[in-house]
C-alpha cells in the first residue's frame, strides 16, 4: 500500500463490478460528502448570521409592525413569525438548490460530478442535507428570537402531527427542489431569472405573512401545488390551536396526505426528470461546456 | 454484464461529434478511430479546437458520440456508464472545481466519499496523496488560497483518489510554471508505473510534453486523427534525410567543396561562431542522404586540416510533423481556429 498503489484490484472489469452493498454505501457516503461543505461553511463564515438571521429578522418584523398597526388577532403575529421562520427553507431550496448546479457547472464541479460512479441523487440529497442543516439553524433562530421579542404564545394540540407536517413540508419542499435542479441544469444562464421569478409571487401565494386561505380559490390552488403553502397552513392551524383558524383550507390531518403525496410525486418527478435531462444534457454537451 | 475478453484501453470506431451551434453547426469529431493498449501512455496532440478534449469527454462518458461507437476496457460509452465510471477518473488543466471554503485536505476527503471511500479510509487516503504530491504544507489551507501549481497538484491527487485504471489528463500543465509541470509530469509517471496495466491518455498542445511523456502519440487536427504511432516513428515520417550541425576551427575552400562529396545533399554556412577566446568558427549545416556519408566529411575536413568543434545531429520534432502533415504550424492553426468558431 502507497499513494499509488491503494486499492489494488485484479483487472479494470473486477474494478467494475461492484455489489448492490458497495453502491449504496458509495451513494450514502455521497450524501455525507456533499453535505460537508455547507455545514463547515456555516461553520466558517459567520456572516451568514447577518445575511441569514437579521435581514430576515427585520422583514418579519415588518410586518408585525402593520399587523399592529392594524390591530390584527394577537395569532396574526404568531402566524407572521412562523412564516419568517419557513421563509429560510424556501429560500435555500431556490437559491442553493434550484439554482446551485449552474453554478457548479461553471465551476466544473458538475462534470465531476457527473464522472464519479454515484447516483447524482445522491448530490442532490448530499445538498439539500447540508441545506437544511443551514436553513433549520436560521429558522430556529428567527422563531426564538421573534417568539420572544413579539411575545408570540403557541399552543399546540398534536405535537406528533406537528413534526410531521413539519418533517413532511421539508422533504416535499427539497423534493421540488431537486426537482427544479434538474430543469435547471437544462435552463442553464437563463436560471438566475427563473429563480427571481420564483421568489416573491412564490412568498405572496403561499401565505408567507397570512393564512393562505385568504386568497380564495388562488389559495386552494396553492395548497394543492406548493409545498410551503400547505406546510405552513397546517403548522399555523396545529401551532396555534387555541385560536379559530381562518377558514378556506383543509383541515391538518387532510394537509398531511397532501404533502405525502407531494413528497413521493417530487422525488419521483426529480429521478425520472434527472434521468432524461442528464441524457440530453449529454447529447447536447450541456454538463461540460461552461458558457451554456 | 458485458463479456469482456482482454479488451483495448480505448477502442473507438468511426466517431463522429457534432455540435449544434448557430449560425453553422460544428463538427468537432469526424470519423476517429482509435486503438490504445492497456497501459499505454498514449498522447493527444494537437492545437486548441482540433477535437481532443471532445473525445475525451465522450470517453469519460460525459459527452455522447453523434455517431460512431467507443468503449473503455471493452465497456461502451453509451451503455455501460457506471462501469466506466468506477474504473477511471480525469483532471483538467486549469480546474477550478471544488470549494473554495474547504481546506486542501477537506476537499480531498469530500470527493473521496464519491468514489466509496469510507470516512476514516478517506481521510487517510487524502494524507497519502497530499504527501505524494508535496501538499503538505498546504494540506490545512484553504482551496481559494492556493497557487495555480498548488491547485493542480491537489487536482492531480483527486485525480489518484480511486486508483483508477484509466487516468484522462485534458491538457494537466496548462497555465503552470516550468518546475510546477515538472512535478506534474512526474508525479504522473510514477503512478503510472507503480502498477502494470494503468493506462493514460493525454491530450496537450505542448509537444515536448507529448515527447516526453507519450509511447505513442495521434496528432489530430480538425477533429480527425492524421497519423499515429511513437515519437520516434512520426518523426521518422518527415525525417527523409539526416541533418547534421558541425562546427569548425576553420573551412578552407568553403563550403563548396563538401556539397560534392558523395551522399551530401547539401553543405551551408550557418554563420561565425564564437569559439574559445574569442576566436571565430565556422558553424555548418549539412544534409545528408543517410548518416553513412558522414564519414567522407570528416575525412575531407581532416584532410584539409580543419578541426571538428562540435558535431550534433538535428532531429525532427513534433511540430515538423505537424506542419508535415497539415501544412501549417499550431499556432496557425489555433489562430485558423479562433477565426472559424465564434466564442
Amino acid at each position: 500500500m502507497s499513494a499509488f498503489v491503494h486499492h489494488r484490484t485484479a483487472s479494470p472489469h473486477a474494478a467494475a463490478d461492484w455489489s448492490s452493498r458497495q453502491t449504496l454505501m458509495t451513494n450514502l457516503r455521497t450524501v455525507i460528502g456533499r453535505a460537508y461543505p455547507r455545514v463547515r461553511g456555516m461553520v466558517r463564515e459567520p456572516s451568514w448570521v447577518f445575511f441569514e438571521i437579521l435581514l430576515p429578522f427585520l422583514a418579519t418584523s415588518a410586518f408585525v409592525f402593520v399587523y399592529r398597526a392594524l390591530q390584527a388577532p394577537a395569532e396574526y403575529i404568531g402566524f407572521v413569525v412562523l412564516g419568517g421562520a419557513m421563509t429560510a427553507f424556501w429560500l435555500n431550496v431556490i437559491w442553493m438548490m434550484a439554482q446551485q448546479l449552474w453554478w457548479e457547472k461553471s465551476q466544473g464541479n458538475l462534470e465531476l460530478y457527473f464522472a464519479a460512479p454515484i447516483d447524482f441523487m445522491a448530490v442532490l440529497f448530499g445538498m439539500a442535507v447540508g441545506g437544511l442543516i443551514m436553513s433549520s439553524s436560521r429558522a430556529f433562530i428567527v422563531l426564538v428570537v421573534a417568539t420572544a421579542v413579539y411575545g408570540v404564545s403557541f399552543a399546540v394540540d398534536q405535537w406528533l402531527l406537528l413534526l410531521a407536517v413539519f418533517g413532511l413540508t421539508l422533504a416535499a419542499l427539497y423534493g421540488l427542489g431537486m426537482v427544479l435542479a434538474s430543469l435547471f441544469l437544462m435552463w442553464g444562464r437563463e436560471a438566475w431569472h427563473l429563480t427571481q421569478l420564483l421568489q416573491e409571487p412564490i412568498y405572496f401565494v403561499s401565505g408567507l405573512n397570512f393564512p393562505v386561505g385568504r386568497l380564495g380559490f388562488l389559495g386552494a390552488l396553492s395548497i394543492s401545488l406548493l409545498p410551503l403553502a400547505v406546510g405552513l397552513d397546517a403548522l399555523r392551524q396545529l401551532a396555534f390551536a387555541d385560536t379559530p383558524y381562518p377558514a378556506g383550507t383543509p383541515p391538518p390531518e387532510v394537509e398531511v396526505l397532501i404533502l405525502l403525496a407531494m413528497t413521493a410525486v417530487f422525488l419521483l418527478a426529480a429521478r425520472w426528470t434527472l434521468r432524461v435531462l442528464e441524457r440530453r444534457a449529454r447529447q447536447a454537451g450541456r454538463l461540460s461546456i461552461r458558457w451554456q | 454484464m458485458s463479456s469482456a475478453p482482454a479488451q483495448l484501453a480505448i477502442e473507438a470506431r468511426s466517431v463522429r461529434r457534432v455540435y449544434r451551434t448557430k449560425p453553422a453547426d460544428v463538427v468537432a469529431l469526424d470519423g476517429v478511430d482509435l486503438d490504445v493498449a492497456p497501459g499505454e501512455f498514449f498522447g493527444l496532440l494537437g492545437p486548441n479546437g482540433a477535437g481532443k478534449t471532445t473525445l475525451i469527454k465522450i470517453l469519460t462518458t460525459l459527452l455522447l458520440p453523434s455517431s460512431g461507437t467507443a468503449r473503455v476496457f471493452g465497456f461502451d460509452v453509451e451503455r455501460d456508464v457506471k462501469r466506466i465510471r468506477r474504473i477511471m477518473n480525469m483532471v483538467a488543466g486549469g480546474e477550478q472545481s471544488g470549494y473554495g471554503i474547504l481546506t486542501v485536505r477537506e476537499q480531498l476527503w469530500m470527493f473521496s466519499q464519491f468514489y466509496g471511500l469510507g470516512s476514516r479510509p478517506g481521510w487517510e487516503r487524502v494524507d497519502e496523496l497530499i504527501a505524494a504530491t508535496g501538499l503538505a504544507d498546504q494540506r490545512l489551507q484553504r482551496v481559494s488560497t492556493l497557487s495555480t501549481g498548488q491547485r493542480q497538484k491537489m487536482n492531480m491527487a483527486r485525480g489518484l483518489l480511486n486508483d483508477p485504471w484509466i487516468l484522462f489528463l485534458d491538457e494537466p500543465t496548462l497555465g503552470l510554471d516550468v518546475s510546477a509541470a515538472r512535478s506534474i509530469r512526474a508525479l504522473v509517471l510514477d503512478w503510472k508505473t507503480a502498477v502494470p496495466g494503468r493506462t493514460v491518455l493525454l491530450t496537450t498542445h505542448y509537444m515536448a510534453e507529448a515527447d516526453d511523456l507519450c509511447d505513442r502519440i495521434a496528432i489530430v487536427d480538425h477533429g480527425r486523427i492524421l497519423a499515429i504511432g511513437s515519437p520516434a516513428e512520426l518523426k521518422r515520417r518527415v525525417q527523409r534525410e539526416s541533418i547534421f550541425r558541425i562546427e569548425l576551427d576553420r573551412l578552407d575552400g568553403g563550403s563548396t567543396a563538401l556539397a560534392r562529396l558523395p551522399g551530401v545533399v547539401s553543405a551551408a554556412e550557418a554563420g561565425a561562431g564564437e569559439g574559445e577566446e574569442e576566436r571565430q568558427t565556422v558553424v555548418m549545416n549539412l544534409v545528408l542522404a543517410e548518416d553513412a556519408a558522414l564519414g567522407g566529411v570528416v575525412g575531407a575536413l581532416g584532410a584539409t586540416g580543419s578541426t571538428i568543434l562540435a558535431l550534433r545531429k538535428s532531429e525532427p520534432t513534433l511540430e515538423d510533423v505537424f506542419v508535415e502533415l497539415v501544412g501549417r504550424g499550431f499556432e496557425e492553426s489555433e489562430q485558423d481556429e479562433r477565426t472559424a468558431v465564434p466564442a
